[in-house]
């Protein structure tokens, strides 16, 4: 078996990931995403990895190698549909409400004047969140109406379209300053840590502390449900606590960091993550493929085909 | 000259300098495409090569789309 490790930069994580597939006798290439190039028509080189690991550092160009790559039968973990999902909040929260999976209430709107009728409508305090984005990038709790029109002023002038989609989410307050982060690989939540921060932004890359959260079959079930809704495979997911909902999942993240939660945990995650990839690959084994212009199914009309 | 007792740890560490601020640097045990952080200047670098020699580049800048 070949595996091919997507990436931008060699984190903390990568190297552990390597470590675990060096341990297992696992061939492997590094693909650096800047180096990347992909003819639509013809596979090549690629067709030597019967699975892939994305590990870009950059949603863009993860999703767009995962589309090519899947496009070709060459599986990737996490599957690109699932980080087409996981990338954009409002695509998570549709289909974690399709699913019947709990989170907090999510409203939408696509002007600053309909944003701030929404606003008005949830009651103050509010979050709002860029559809596109990680590490807490942009997320801000509006207070008030002041606060409102100013947060939304300020969206309106950001070059990128997608700020001007406004995804307003109920505010769900933290009593013990935490929230939960839980790693589901497949269908088994292999650990989860608490994100403990006097600042109501809990996530470690913005200072918050891991330690151990025990994993109850109530976390576990909500896990898998909203791993499940999203297409499955590697995740982590953010899920709040709350005393009248129970858990609440807040953001589900398909290329996840874990520096901080394998001393927290003790749990070999980057060992579970190659087991799964490992198995992926030869679960979703190929035949051998054709090149692309030998595996066009479309006729022209007229071609008296 | 003669090795000290822990020559074979010396071996292991790589020199270069910070391409920033050109401060020397010695790192333990990078691979390419690390991050390093100079102590002197606090530019992000990132490893571009470890063999024959590490060399270090300006790493870069976060973009919108970069996280988990």
């Amino acid at each position: 078996m070949k595996i091919g490790i997507l990436l931008s930069r060699v984190r903390v994580e990568e190297k552990w990931l390597f470590e675990a597939l060096e341990k297992r006798g696992m061939e492997y290439d590094r693909l650096d995403d800047r180096e990347v190039k992909f003819d639509l028509a013809h596979p090549g080189p690629w067709l030597q990895y019967d699975v892939i690991l994305e590990r870009s550092i950059s949603y863009g160009r993860g999703l767009y190698a995962c589309q090519v790559l899947n496009s070709w039968g060459i599986p990737t973990v996490n599957r690109a549909q699932v980080a087409a999902t996981c990338g954009d909040k409002l695509a998570t929260s549709a289909v974690l409400q399709a699913a019947g999976v709990p989170q907090p209430a999510v409203r939408v709107a696509f002007t600053p004047e309909s944003a701030l009728e929404i606003i008005e409508e949830m009651g103050y305090p509010v979050v709002l969140k860029p559809v596109v984005g990680s590490w807490g990038r942009l997320v801000s709790k509006v207070n008030d109406r002041d606060a409102a029109e100013a947060l939304l002023e300020h969206r309106e002038v950001l070059g990128n379209y997608q700020q001007q989609i406004y995804y307003v989410q109920e505010y769900i307050h933290k009593p013990n300053g935490r929230d939960i982060r839980a790693f589901v690989v497949g269908d088994e939540t292999i650990a989860a840590i608490y994100r403990t921060s006097p600042h109501w932004i809990t996530n470690t890359a913005r200072g918050g502390k891991a330690s151990n959260c025990p994993v109850t079959p109530e976390l576990n079930a909500v896990c898998l449900a909203a791993a499940k809704a999203v297409g499955g495979g590697v995740l982590a997911i953010d899920v709040l606590e709350t005393a009248d909902q129970g858990f609440l999942i807040n953001e589900i993240n398909h290329t996840m960091e874990f520096h901080s939660s394998v001393p927290a945990t003790g749990v070999d995650i980057p060992g579970k993550v190659i087991d799964y990839l490992v198995l992926v690959g030869k679960s979703e084994a190929r035949s051998p493929k054709p090149d692309g212009a030998r595996n066009r199914q479309y006729a022209p009309m007229g071609a008296g085909v | 000259m003669p090795r000290g007792p822990f020559y074979f740890l010396e071996e292991e560490l790589m020199s270069t300098l910070c391409p920033e601020c050109e401060a020397a640097l010695t790192l333990n045990d990078v691979v390419q495409g690390e991050i390093v952080v100079c102590p002197d200047c606090g530019v992000d670098l990132e490893v571009t090569a470890v063999a024959p020699a590490v060399t270090l580049a300006l790493a870069p800048q976060e973009a919108e789309d970069w996280g988990e």
